[in-house]
């Protein structure tokens, strides 16, 4: 395991633990979007890092570039599903969306 | 050979033909959808006949790498016929966003086929992910406020599971550098036992990620939230396919073909299994909400499977395969049943429900029935996968297999709770102008009945020609 | 490069951590910015235009419209939280942006120097082949994807006719 791959796993592991701690800790649903987005980010470091390991960078490139397409498809669909909350809801606060309970 | 393609070709091509055209009769897409499914269910037994006689998987290089073995056949058969059945009971329940659901549930159809038959973690991940975004149109299709809330609910354990599972991903692709089935399995053989750090964290965050997928104990919290709270004919396709396929599908595919069957690996899925049955029965105990007590239901259910699975051995695999099958039927029956009454009633809260077995005789029996099988009572189809499994346990760890015995009792528990509840007892009188639900909802019941019925009297036969042919 | 992890992880701080959801969308644009110049270090110049066009663009685009078209808490929640709008901050995630891209543009040369010693040089393969020959899999699963994302702006954001 190289320096860099090293280097990377610590750079993600923090940003992991940031990306949790901000889906814990916030009462805003937007803020849960952007932490889940500093989530993938974390992971397309890793995954570059584990390219850059074994030296397939044209495999790994492909794997960046379908982590992203796929994550920003799945934020747009969340984003709407976050809107349609907000027309429900009138506002965008993590206790509204407590009903369902048991 | 082009068939293991045309899963996914089929419902793009009818996808894309849906929307570039301007259809004047809304119900057009559901009857798509239905179309497809039937064709998915002939191609899925064609393949599988294919592939039994002749012994070799069906493989595919026309646009990507898609094999069709005869496990994945016999689940993409399950899919077929789920997706059919749910695109019917959506005639029959879903009236405003018609159109979309049809689009919605090929989608997912897709995702569906290509987790089944990819041969590459990576792939993996990309058609799990399809999967869960049509999973999540599907749910929040009305953007009703608590379909809504479940949907996003579930889209947050699928991004945390998502992480987990690309960061077993990219330890794999170090390790063995590539990230095909084989490739990995050929890896792992050659280590022997001896296991690296990084490998025994892959193998960690997958099987943690395909937990949180298939809704196993401790991860189970979105599973009752996200099925309530969905549309009636989503619950149903959502129980039956969605959290199998994406989750314990992937789990058995990876644990048999990548990890080979790894006895520590096995241990631990034998424990979450044990835990997911007991806290999916006593949830299911507590609750007044039909469709709740329904999801704990499957979260107890998945357990049996997975615990077929985690014995590692060909008996299991089978008796695992067997309730997958068959918690598919059942499972989707009683979700039809649960649709049935909330539309003829109005409510899902089953304390106000009562004495509608006279006055919904279909779906009173077919309760029954789906009940039946599930609580493992011969001769209906349940029972058999819950023998095999019982037997594969028994062979590995005879404590484990009483205890599974113990907690059917359970479900039979959870069972006779329902039935009392909504079906017998005295009529309440809000619920006078009640009549049976008609059309298609009546024609899946009596379908899904049939074919629990019949599964009960044909495993008998699949056995002893599994027997036959040398695997059992 | 170690620099560039630090600033990695202090914009993902900022984006937890600042109150105003404006600037945390813009310090995840940063952040990306910031992922696309390690990613052009390491030679995945491919990867590296398609992070920073989307992550740090597209996602800021639909983070910074959303946040615009909801309010966070209803009237009556603000008028017991008191908080402040400022408005002159729509144009400062452009700025930001811009600035760098500049900064990228600015540093291309000297970048040979900042790869640690001892990382042996990444030969860049054949990207597009790689893509059209051996993952066509993920490539046919990128195009459902896509087909979802459609349906899902068409199911959330379409005015419906009928009420």
């Amino acid at each position: 395991m190289s320096l860099l791959f090293t280097l990377f796993l610590i750079g993600a592991s923090l940003l992991i633990a940031i990306g949790l701690y901000g889906i814990v800790v916030t009462r805003n649903l937007m803020r849960i979007l952007l932490s889940v987005e500093i989530l993938t980010k974390a992971v397309t470091l890793v995954m570059i890092g584990a390219g850059y390991e074994t030296g397939q960078m044209g495999v790994a490139q492909s794997f960046v570039i379908t982590i992203i397409v796929l994550e920003v498809m799945l934020l747009v669909i969340a984003t709407g599903i976050l809107f349609g909350a907000y027309k429900n809801n009138g506002s965008l606060m993590t206790d509204k969306l407590n009903n369902l309970k048991g | 050979m082009l068939v293991p393609f045309l899963f996914i070709g089929i419902p793009l091509a009818a996808v894309v033909i849906l929307n570039a055209l301007n259809w004047k009769n809304r119900w057009i897409s559901l009857w798509a959808a239905v179309a497809v499914s039937v064709i998915q269910l002939g191609l899925g037994v064609w393949d599988l006949v294919r592939v039994v006689s002749t012994g070799t998987p069906v493989s595919s290089s026309f646009f990507g790498n898609f094999t069709v073995d005869s496990f994945a056949a016999i689940v993409l058969t399950i899919i077929g016929l789920l997706g059919c059945v749910t695109a019917l009971v959506a005639t029959g329940t879903i009236h405003e966003s018609r159109f979309s659901f049809g689009s919605a549930l090929l989608v997912l159809l897709m995702g569906m086929n290509g987790v089944v038959m990819v041969r590459d973690v990576f792939s993996l991940y990309v058609f799990i992910e399809v999967t869960g975004a049509a999973s999540f149109l599907l749910i929040a299709i009305d953007k009703k406020r608590d379909e809504l809330e479940g949907a996003f609910k579930y889209y947050l354990m699928s991004a945390l599971a998502t992480v987990m599972m690309l960061l077993s991903v990219a330890f794999l692709f170090v390790l063995s550098g590539g990230t095909s089935y084989d490739g990995i399995a050929a890896y792992v053989a050659s280590l022997n036992g001896n296991y690296p750090v990084m490998l025994n964290a892959a193998i960690l965050l997958f099987v943690i990620a395909l937990s949180i997928k298939s809704g196993v104990v401790p991860f189970h919290t979105w599973v009752p939230d996200a099925h309530s709270s969905a549309p009636s004919p989503v619950s149903v396709v959502l129980a039956g396919v969605v959290i199998k396929v994406s989750g314990v599908y992937a789990l058995m595919r990876v644990y048999r073909d990548v990890f080979l069957n790894d006895p520590k690996i096995g241990m631990a899925l034998a424990i979450l299994a044990i835990a997911s049955i007991l806290v999916g029965a006593l949830g299911a105990i507590g609750q007044s909400d039909i469709k709740r007590m329904l999801a704990f239901s499957s979260v107890s259910q998945i357990g049996y499977i997975i615990l077929g699975v985690s014995t590692g051995s060909m008996l299991g695999f089978v008796g695992a395969l067997m309730h997958f099958f068959n918690h598919a039927t059942f499972k989707s029956l009683l979700f039809t049943d649960a649709a049935a009454v909330y539309h003829q009633t109005g409510t899902r809260d089953m304390d106000q429900m009562g004495g509608l077995g006279a006055k919904m005789p279909y779906t009173s029996v077919s309760s029954i029935i789906g009940l039946l099988s599930m609580s493992g009572i011969p001769p209906l189809s349940g029972f058999w996968s819950k023998l095999v499994i019982v037997i594969a346990v028994w062979q590995v760890s005879p404590g484990l297999a009483i205890a599974a015995l113990c907690l059917s009792v359970l479900t039979l528990g959870y069972f006779l709770i329902l039935q009392k509840k909504v079906f017998f007892g005295k009529l309440n009188p809000a619920m006078d102008a009640v009549t049976e639900v008609g059309g298609s909802l009546r024609f899946v019941e009596v379908l899904l009945s049939a074919i629990n019925v019949l599964a009960g009297l044909l495993f008998p036969v699949v056995l002893y020609y599994l027997h036959m042919r040398g695997i059992l | 490069m170690i620099l560039l992890l630090a600033g990695l992880v202090i914009s993902a701080l900022a984006v937890v951590m600042i109150r105003d959801l404006l600037k945390a969308a813009v310090s995840l644009a940063v952040l990306s910015a910031i992922l696309t110049v390690i990613l052009f270090l390491l030679k995945a110049p491919l990867a590296a235009a398609f992070e920073l066009s989307v992550c740090a663009g597209l996602i800021t685009v639909v983070f910074i419209s959303t946040i615009s078209m909801t309010k966070l808490r209803t009237k009556e929640e603000v008028a017991k939280h008191q908080v402040e709008r400022r408005r002159r901050f729509r144009l400062l995630p452009a700025i930001v942006v811009a600035m760098l891209c500049a900064g990228v543009a600015l540093m291309l040369p000297h970048l040979g120097q900042m790869i640690p010693a001892g990382v042996p040089q990444v030969a860049a393969a054949a990207d597009t082949a790689v893509f059209w020959n051996q993952r066509q899999a993920d490539l046919l699963g990128q195009i459902v994807m896509v087909l979802a994302g459609v349906l899902g702006v068409l199911i959330f954001f379409k005015e419906s006719d009928k009420p």
